[in-house]
């Protein structure tokens, strides 16, 4: 692996990450550029630390006892795993979606209002405007519009994560975290999200943890090849799809590996 | 050479056979259960239907000979139970919620886990002796808050334990969206793991209703009984499961029909509880 393929403003400077499950090393030495208002994806086998190292972006990890990362992610020149400021904080500017759809046991509207109410005290009138905006931003809103009372999980799964996507939306965060969003989702729903995540990039800085590789040839900027907790290669999507420089990069996306 | 795949396959017969002998088993064992079951509250019913009479619930316990009713003994039973439960029911909840949430480093929770899982199961006339000794014996005299706590010791490892299961039956990744958003702990843990675990959490409360309503050996050793109508928690104070206790050992005929009207009481309003907490729980699932 080379030096770092460094960009001119990055939202997410990554730096000589490393992660720990217990006492199995999951990512060794990762740096990578995060480019402001474009799409980043992560791909690779299973297990090759894409959806970890996703997760150390905001701090998820400190859920978990053993777990541990050391090294640098910066974010607006602070090292996020070493601020000593309120992790909620930081999790509030670095939303995350999840691969499987999460809707609280809540009605559609409250669970998009839950993450607005926890930093703003809107008024009534504004906090139906910023639902029906969220929703309408993740092409929800002619479909639940009539029923937002109803429970968020009497939705069809596509329509759950579209509800988990606007709620991320909802709190407008500055990065958005998509860890493998459409891996449980229909043809239409995926091409739905897709859409969503092609406009987003205008507002936020998108980081997509993806299996699929077209996926990530269609929607990303920049893609990134993981193996073993490695960062094999990193680079524009074009490049990396088309004039790979490692060997490896090239026989996974062209299914010459297992 | 291929199996023959129809019925006079030998592999195919033989665990037919095993399938036939373990259900009728099961189903005997089913029938074994509800025997006496079905047994305990036909003769509760036929023995106590004589007393279930609307004096039951508007006298109080009569001398021997005298007519009356359970009134007094109903009203104590509602009061300690419920005192008991307002007691143990918050305590019971915060500490299942500490042992859910809160206790996934360190060694505290699971210890206290394994002690709850104890008082769970001590007999309750150990709970009763313990109140006894340490309040009653002291104070000099039997009190319904004696009681009310007795009952509040029972009810409390059952709420801890049945809070604590119901909050580790929701998903972390439901946690995760949550503090994902920006959600610090404690709003997580009240707007979404309580609200995902409510049903199991209110069932479990009133599973210990249920139990404490027909405890007896507490109740001895810490209220004990009076024979009239008293609302007064410092003094002693009549329940059902002791007025049925002294009353069905007595050699009055009125009593023993008044102990069999109690009994049948207490145990249809068990059955009436724990058909509503079922109906609560499946509801939600």
């Amino acid at each position: 692996m080379g030096t770092v393929q460094e960009l001119d403003k990055p939202k997410l400077r990554v730096r000589d990450l490393d992660f720990y499950y217990g006492s199995f090393q999951a990512l060794k030495k990762v740096s990578l550029d995060v480019a402001e208002n474009q799409v980043t994806a992560f791909i690779g086998p299973s297990g090759c630390g894409k959806s970890t190292l996703l997760r150390t972006f905001n701090r998820m990890f400190e859920l978990y006892p053993e777990q541990r990362a050391t090294g640098e992610v910066v974010m607006d020149g602070e090292n996020l795993l070493t601020s000593k400021r309120d992790v909620s904080l930081i999790r509030a500017k670095i939303g995350m979606v999840f691969q499987k759809a999460t809707p609280f046991p809540m009605s559609i509207y409250d669970n998009i209002a839950f993450g607005v109410r926890l930093f703003e005290r809107l008024p009534k009138g504004q906090m139906e405007e910023r639902v029906e905006w969220a929703l309408q931003k993740a092409a929800l809103w002619e479909e639940v519009k009539d029923k937002l009372s109803q429970s968020g999980a009497s939705l069809s799964g596509g329509q759950q994560q579209r509800l988990c996507i606007a709620r991320g939306v909802a709190v407008k965060p500055q990065v958005l975290l998509l860890d493998e969003p459409c891996s449980a989702l229909d043809p239409i729903s995926t091409a739905k999200i897709e859409e969503l995540i092609e406009e987003l990039k205008n507002e936020y800085t998108v980081v997509i943890v993806t299996h699929n590789m077209q996926q990530a040839a269609r929607i990303s900027d920049y893609t990134a090849y993981m193996y073993l907790g490695d960062l094999v290669e990193f680079g524009e999507t074009d490049q990396i799809f088309l004039k790979p420089k490692e060997q490896a990069t090239e026989d996974y996306i062209t299914g010459r590996f297992g | 050479m291929n199996a023959k795949l129809d019925a006079s396959n030998r592999v195919y017969r033989f665990r037919r056979r095993v399938n036939a002998v373990m259900m009728a088993l099961s189903a005997a064992a089913l029938a074994f259960g509800l025997f006496w079951l079905a047994w305990i509250i036909a003769t509760l019913l036929w023995e106590g239907a004589a007393a279930l009479r609307p004096s039951l619930f508007t006298q109080p316990t009569p001398p021997p000979g005298g007519d009356g009713g359970l009134s007094n003994a109903i009203l104590g039973s509602v009061l300690m139970a419920g005192v008991g439960t307002l007691i143990g029911t918050p305590v019971g909840i915060l500490a299942g919620t500490y042992l859910a949430e809160y206790g996934r480093r360190g060694w505290l929770a699971p210890v206290t886990r394994f002690v709850n899982d104890v008082l769970l199961s001590a007999p309750s006339i150990v709970i009763g002796l313990f109140i006894y000794a340490v309040w009653v014996a002291q104070v000099g005299h039997f009190s319904g808050w004696a009681g009310a706590l007795a009952l509040s010791v029972i009810v409390i490892p059952v709420v801890v334990r049945t809070t604590d299961d119901m909050l580790r039956l929701v998903p972390n990744s439901l946690r995760e969206a949550a503090v994902a958003l920006g959600c610090p702990t404690w709003k997580m843990i009240t707007l979404v793991s309580y609200r995902a675990a409510r049903a199991g959490i209110l069932t479990g409360v009133l599973l210990a209703v249920a139990r404490i309503s027909g405890e007896t050996a507490p109740l001895l050793f810490t209220a004990l009984n009076n024979q009239f109508t008293s609302t007064d928690m410092n003094a002693p104070m009549a329940n059902l499961p002791v007025v049925i206790f002294q009353f069905a050992m007595s050699p009055y005929e009125d009593w023993q029909r008044l102990a069999w009207g109690g009994a049948a009481l207490i145990t249809l309003l068990v059955l009436a509880i724990n058909i509503a907490a079922r109906m609560l729980f499946s509801k939600k699932h």
